[in-house]
């Protein structure tokens, strides 16, 4: 391996001064059932040897299209329609196939986006593994023995055993590092990693980058890095490619963009950036009211970064006047207890033999009136299971929900009928949640509906209005949900919720699948709202960025216990437990704005 | 999956300070290129784009049927059939019981442009009057596995535990018969033989053809009743049954449109098959099947008389199945736009 490692960085010195990889006015054209799209237009960028760069941009933006480019993976639909890639001074733009499949893993490496689907289920680790080696004539005589060495380069332990593992076997973390694997295993000089820990918990990112970072370094392999979230793809890259609706918008060194955004689109984003924003969301209300106060520490709209210097502590001031804003909340007043709440699944074994699973093991925590209450932990943690029961669509196994002093487990008919009203959920995901077969008229209707409230025109009003309060136009009533993005989608699940006056939102993770810029927006609605109308959000999400901008608690789960409980400012500035300091390291870009 | 997890979430292994992740600076001089604004100018963020006409899964299933040639083709025969079935007398004016064997096996002639039959039919009138009988049984016996089906499928989908165990294995009980070996002995028994007509055709047909609507059903059902929308229905307080037919049913219905007009043409070919063995429509009424099975003695020196109603048959048969081809492309939710 270390042979491997030297013969690279000799390559690498020896053309050190040129570009490995060089986009030039690069056009991408898609022949859809609409006429032609080009979906990428003048994009240029260098990646020098050994270098990291990074393409940021949100979904649709054209980044991972310009990287399939560069290694002749485009969809059938898709062609280059101007410009030049150049890798390693071979113009590759229009090259024969036989000449890509040649670069292809040992050049050109790849690690996909998705370590769910992008391993064949059929086959075992190793096996893939040793696929590729095969197809660039790298196996030799001892193939398994390589196999092994590719898997423990990448991080997996005890990788000759694993590697006799089918993917099922291994968690979504071990599986990118198998895709890592691969992708490093014939010791391409490029590695195109397309959203490489996008699906993975933050500490499980934290650490496959930290790994990847160290790999590449060694193998002086230069890394072409595609990321919506700009604060992980400064903190990895040297180089930073911001594309905006297929152009690029900016480049230049990561740092500097970071901290000296040109471009309006780029400030856009370094300002909505969750993992890099310092303080909790205010209301236009409070805010006014706050900037009164404090001349000097509203957020400025031209461009630079609000409070970058004091992250940590929101000043005295604004604690205060915020609370004051609500003037909903009472003072003490507990919307929502949550008492020693455990749920147990039984896991079917084999001849009607079960074993229990404690998802949430005594649980407990009060949500005070017109606050919100943020649930943070990573996947199986039990969080979605706590908001199941809050809602009252999962009985639990013990403990019990008391919703405004009412036991919620008891409830029954007409009684859990009007608990519904009160007590709204908002789904992850923006393309599941409403009915495709309904228009938004029907979809927010519905409640009004279900609950017999006002007649047909008092509901078309009322409809009006909660379109109005989500700023969604009144034209959108006609329209089907497939006609709309993902934000706005998600806007119309906050107008269904609301149209019942509810006073509880449980939010499961309502904004983790939206680009950044759409996730503040919406973010920023929810927090006008709760100003507006006094709601109280039980708020559960995967992401403690988020949590800082929109939680005034905080509770931390792990493995359907209760690690850390405390209001968000503690968390933030002073967290007592391992598992919350691990989480807030992981958070990616946190520390260089400071 | 969980012993697997060690490796990411081992808390013994030291953190890294965050102060040691501070970005990388590159020793080469990176240009920091900014676009010229006019060229990448900054649109609104998240706006609601009203330019287009909104459209409902049917009308962009329409949309997209109305330039597919596979389903021009198959509507256009389709609803000549409809329209033979419906007014037969405009396609032809000889009356197919009139027959005289004085044409018996008489050749084409002008106003008898494909011949006559053993018994002196005008094989051309018999042809168009057929068409009424066999649609009939194609149309009602799709319309009652539907409905039959259709209901069980949803049930046993959706309810799942003991429901779905016991109506998905009589599902299978009735699938793993042979229609045409069910159908046959059923047609034998007192009460059908005695009251042969169109009806015991369906029902029959209809008892033995509901499994296949019943898993289709079932599976889309399946798809769509853990959807978030549903679980949101209900937490607005939709009961269980009105989520299934509000929510899960309306969202189930693609593949199943698309299967029963396929099967609706094998119901006509499953009711040609039972006349022509004498078991299926009555002599009394026309249709295709009991013309194939007349013509059957004769296929080698009068072809033509077996020919026609077979090839009447084979073409609403293909136009219904080439249908539902069409409509799976339109109706494939994978392919809708988001």
């Amino acid at each position: 391996m270390s042979n491997h490692a030297t013969g690279q960085g000799a390559r690498a010195l020896r053309s050190s001064d040129q570009p490995l990889l060089d986009i030039q006015d690069l056009a991408i054209t898609f022949e859809t059932s609409n006429g032609p799209v080009e979906a990428v237009r003048n994009a240029h960028l260098t990646i020098m040897p050994g270098e990291t760069v990074a393409i940021v941009g949100e979904s649709g933006s054209g980044k991972s299209t310009t990287a399939l480019a560069a290694i002749g993976l485009l969809p059938s639909n898709g062609r280059v329609s101007g410009g030049k890639i150049i890798f390693d001074g071979e113009d590759i733009t229009n090259v024969s196939s036989k000449r890509i499949v040649e670069l292809r893993g040992n050049s050109i490496g790849m690690v996909p986006q998705d370590p769910m689907s992008n391993l064949n289920p059929v086959w075992k680790i190793g096996f893939q593994v040793k696929e590729t080696l095969r197809a660039n004539g790298l196996d030799g005589a001892n193939s398994k023995e390589r196999v092994a060495e590719v898997l423990s380069e990448a991080g997996l332990p005890d990788a000759a055993a694993r590697a006799k593992q089918y993917p099922h076997e291994f968690s979504g973390g071990m599986r990118q590092r198998a895709l890592i694997a691969i992708g490093l295993a014939c010791r391409p000089r490029l590695l195109i990693a397309d959203e490489p820990t996008s699906a993975l918990d933050v500490t499980v990112q934290r650490q496959i980058l930290d790994h990847l970072d160290k790999m590449t370094t060694e193998l002086g392999t230069a890394v072409l890095l595609i990321t919506h979230d700009l604060g992980l793809a400064a903190e990895r890259a040297e180089k930073l490619v911001v594309m905006y609706k297929g152009q690029v918008v900016e480049s230049g060194p990561a740092l500097e963009i970071l901290r000296n955004p040109q471009h309006p689109y780029t400030q856009r984003l370094v300002n909505s950036a969750p993992s890099l924003a310092s303080r909790r969301l205010q209301s236009q209300k409070a805010k006014d009211a706050l900037a009164a106060a404090v001349a000097d520490l509203d957020t400025p709209v031209d461009g630079e970064h609000p409070a970058p210097v004091a992250p940590r502590t929101v000043p005295a001031a604004a604690k205060p006047v915020s609370a004051d804003g609500r003037q909903h909340a009472q003072a003490g007043d507990t919307i929502l207890e949550i008492k020693n709440l455990t749920k147990v699944f039984k896991l079917r074994g084999a001849l009607g033999k079960s074993t229990d699973f404690k998802a949430v093991d005594d649980v407990s925590f009060s949500v005070p009136r017109g606050t919100t209450m943020a649930i943070v932990g990573e996947s199986g943690s039990g969080k979605s299971t706590v908001a199941q029961m809050a809602l009252s669509l999962l009985a639990p196994t013990e403990g019990s929900i008391l919703f405004d002093g009412v036991e919620v487990n008891t409830l029954k008919g007409r009684a859990l009928f009007d608990f519904r009203r009160r007590v709204q959920p908002i789904f992850q995901d923006p393309y599941g949640s409403l009915d495709p077969m309904f228009n938004i008229y029907r979809t927010i209707e519905e409640p009004l509906k279900i609950h017999k409230i006002g007649d047909s025109k008092s509901r078309e009003k009322k409809v009006r209005e909660l379109l109005d309060q989500v700023s969604m136009p009144a034209s959108t009533m006609h329209r089907y949900p497939n006609e709309l993005s993902g934000g706005q989608r998600q806007r119309i699940a906050i107008a269904r919720a609301l149209a019942l006056n509810p006073d509880v939102i449980i939010c499961d993770e309502a904004v983790s699948a939206l680009d950044v810029l759409v996730q503040a927006q919406v973010l920023n609605l929810l927090n006008e709202l709760q100003e507006d109308l006094g709601l109280t959000y039980l708020f559960i999400t995967h992401d403690l960025a988020v949590v800082r901008q929109i939680a005034d608690h905080v509770t931390v789960m792990q493995k359907g216990r209760v690690v850390e409980a405390s209001s968000t400012d503690e968390v933030f500035s002073n967290p007592k437990q391992v598992y919350t300091q691990e989480l807030l390291n992981a958070i990616p870009g946190a520390t260089l704005l400071v | 999956m969980s012993e697997n997890l060690t490796p990411e979430t081992d808390l013994t292994k030291p953190v890294i300070p965050a102060a040691a992740r501070q970005g990388k600076t590159s020793s080469r001089a990176i240009v920091h290129f900014v676009a010229p604004l006019e060229e990448t100018p900054l649109a609104a963020i998240d706006n609601v784009d009203e330019s287009e006409a909104p459209l409902s899964l049917w009308a962009d299933a329409w949309r997209n049927l109305r330039r597919q040639p596979l389903f021009i083709i198959s509507a256009i025969l389709i609803v000549l059939v409809l329209v033979v079935a419906f007014l037969p007398q405009l396609f032809a004016n000889v009356d197919p019981t009139s027959c005289t064997l004085n044409d018996s096996s008489a050749g084409p002639r002008g106003g008898h442009p494909m011949g006559f039959t053993l018994q002196g039919c005008d094989v051309y009138s018999r042809m168009i009057y057929g068409t009424r009988a066999s649609l009939m049984v194609g149309v009602f016996t799709t319309l009652g596995v539907l409905v039959f089906g259709g209901i069980m499928g949803a049930l046993a989908g959706y309810y799942g535990g003991w429901v779905d165990a016991i109506l998905a294995r009589l599902g299978d009980v009735f699938f793993a018969l042979p229609l045409i070996l069910g159908a046959i002995v059923m047609m034998q028994l007192p009460a059908f033989r005695d009251n042969r007509s169109v009806w015991t055709v369906v029902l029959t047909l209809v008892i033995f053809g509901w499994p296949q609507i019943a898993r289709i059903t079932r599976g889309a059902v399946i798809e769509n009743r853990n959807a978030d929308f549903v679980t949101a229905a209900k937490a607005l307080g939709l009961s269980r049954f009105n989520a299934l037919v509000r929510h899960v049913l309306p969202n189930s219905l693609a593949p199943i449109i698309v299967v029963a007009s396929i099967s609706l043409g094998t119901f006509i070919v499953a009711e040609a098959t039972l006349s022509f063995l004498g078991i299926g429509l009555p002599d009394t009424v026309m249709s295709w099947g009991n013309d194939i099975a007349a013509a059957q003695p004769q296929v080698r020196n009068n072809p033509g008389v077996l020919l026609w109603p077979a090839a009447a048959l084979s073409v609403t048969v293909l136009s219904f199945i080439m249908l539902g081809d069409a409509l799976r492309d339109a109706l494939d939710p994978k392919a809708r736009k988001r």
